[in-house]
Order: C-alpha cells, then structure tokens, then sequence
C-alpha cells in the first residue's frame, strides 16, 4: 500500500521548459501552413529558439512568386461544412480565402509573406528541404532572401538535436 | 499574485511578475524590473517600446502585438528581440507595468 502511494506522488523535480522546436511544414494550402507560422512566431515571443524546415508543398510558403497566393483547400475539407461539389466551384477557394484573410487581418495575424519577414526577423531559422527542392526543380533564387540554407534530411535532424520537433 | 514592496511602495504583481494594476507602476520602477529579467540597463530604445507598450495597453485596454510593435513603435522587430532577448511583448509589458499580453500574434 505504502508503495502505491509513493508511485502517485508527483516528482519533485520542476517542469521542464521547451527550450527549441523544429516546425516542419509539409502542406501548400493557407490552413496547411499558418499553424506552424503561429507556433514558430509564439515559440520566438516566448524566447523558445524556432526553426521552420519547409517540405513537400509547403515549400510554397516561401516561394517568393507562390506565397501571396496561398489558398484555402475547399475541397476535401469537411471543416468548412461546404456541399464537396459547392468547394470545387470555380471561385469559391478565393472566396473563402478572402473573408478568412479579413478575420486574420481583424486579429493581427499578417499575411503569408509579412509573416515571413516577422519571424525570420525574430531571429528564427528558415530551411527549405533538398528533396522537395530538387524533386520541383527549384532552385535558392526561387525563394524569400530570409531562406537559411536549403538542407537534407540528417542536417535537419541536427539542427533540430535538443529540442522538440513538430510536424503540420 | 503577490503583494511586494518597490521602491517603498507595495505593489501587486502575478506569480510571473506582471502588474496586476498599471496605476502602482512608476517609471522607477522599470530599470529595478529589468534587472530582474536580465535586461542590465534600460536604453532610450528600450525606453520608446515600453513608453509605446504602456501607452497602447493604457489606450486600447490590450497589450499591442509583436506585429504592431515592430510596425508602429518605431523599434523595428530584429532590434526589439536584441533589447528584450527572452520576448519582446512579454518583457516589455513586464517592465512597463501592465498585464501579460495575452494575444498568439
């Protein structure tokens, strides 16, 4: 008995705090990536060191021709309560992306590339993925001149050593 | 929240150090709260973001935004995070005697 109550007791030791995140960043579409722009700016508000590595489409986020034009997916995306034939409706992606780029303005959320710029300047790194880089025949001068470096996987792992990684 | 004493003054701050009541705060009081957060020596520039922090809080009822603050303070966003290195918001807010930002942006 005496043993149980010594397991339920909480550790003595103070929380941890997070020290550094890793945001990885796989989607295109504008509620693929504001998430992880949130939590990289809120990371770096709080003194957390942030790193953003993006991949796969959402390397659109700091496509310098692509990301003004960042919209919502309104298909496939039963969150919106749309009828799926109504979100396939030409216009209508534009649409909804307009009005939710009015509530984000509402609360102070900038748009994609003003974003960008804020926490790049907040003293987070930016990473682009080679993979998707090569497999889009991309090259450095298709991106925002905040892009860090455009790096594999392993060198991702190392900057990301120590800290905790979060995948959107 | 605690009730401590500044400058002979008891003042009411929560358990991270925030001002419960922005009226109890006095300009003396910043550099004592500064040094408490790491900051040694409070510049004229730190001084422009606090005076902004404090004015926008006082006027709107909210603390501003890192947005804001980097659009309008007149303190540009890679310098506010070399003034006030643990968060800008949050720290100056602090100093300046008002409550914690409590805005995601």
């Amino acid at each position: 008995m005496s043993d149980t109550m010594q397991l339920n007791e909480p550790a003595a030791a103070k929380p941890q705090t997070i020290e550094k995140v890793s945001i990885i960043v796989s989607r295109g579409s504008l509620e693929g990536i504001y998430p992880a722009l949130i939590m990289a700016n809120g990371a770096r508000m709080e003194g957390i060191d942030a790193n953003l590595f993006f991949t796969f489409f959402g390397l659109d986020a700091i496509n310098r021709a692509k990301h003004e034009h960042i919209k919502v997916a309104t298909v496939g995306n039963p969150g919106l309560h749309l009828a799926t034939w109504a979100g396939g409706v030409p216009g209508v992606s534009a649409m909804v992306t307009h009005r939710l780029a009015g509530e984000m303005e509402k609360l102070d959320i900038p748009p994609i590339p003003e974003f960008i710029e804020l926490i790049a300047d907040s003293g987070a790194g930016l990473y682009a993925c080679k993979a998707s880089v090569d497999m889009f025949h991309l090259s450095r001068d298709d991106f925002v001149p905040q892009l860090q470096d455009i790096i594999t996987v392993g060198e991702f792992y190392d900057l990301a050593a120590g800290g905790q990684i979060i995948f959107t | 929240m605690t009730t401590a004493t500044m400058l002979g003054t008891p003042v009411e701050r929560d358990a991270e150090g925030f001002f419960v009541d922005p009226e109890q705060w006095t300009e003396a009081m910043a550099e004592p709260i500064a040094q408490e957060n790491g900051i040694a020596e409070l510049t004229d520039r730190h001084w422009q973001v606090i005076r902004f922090m404090r004015e926008a809080y006082l006027s709107s009822g909210s603390a501003p935004s890192i947005r804001t603050l980097g659009k309008a303070s007149g303190v540009p966003v890679k310098e506010l995070y070399a003034l006030f290195p643990k968060g800008p918001a949050k720290l100056a807010a602090k100093i300046a005697g008002i409550p914690k930002p409590r805005g995601c942006i």
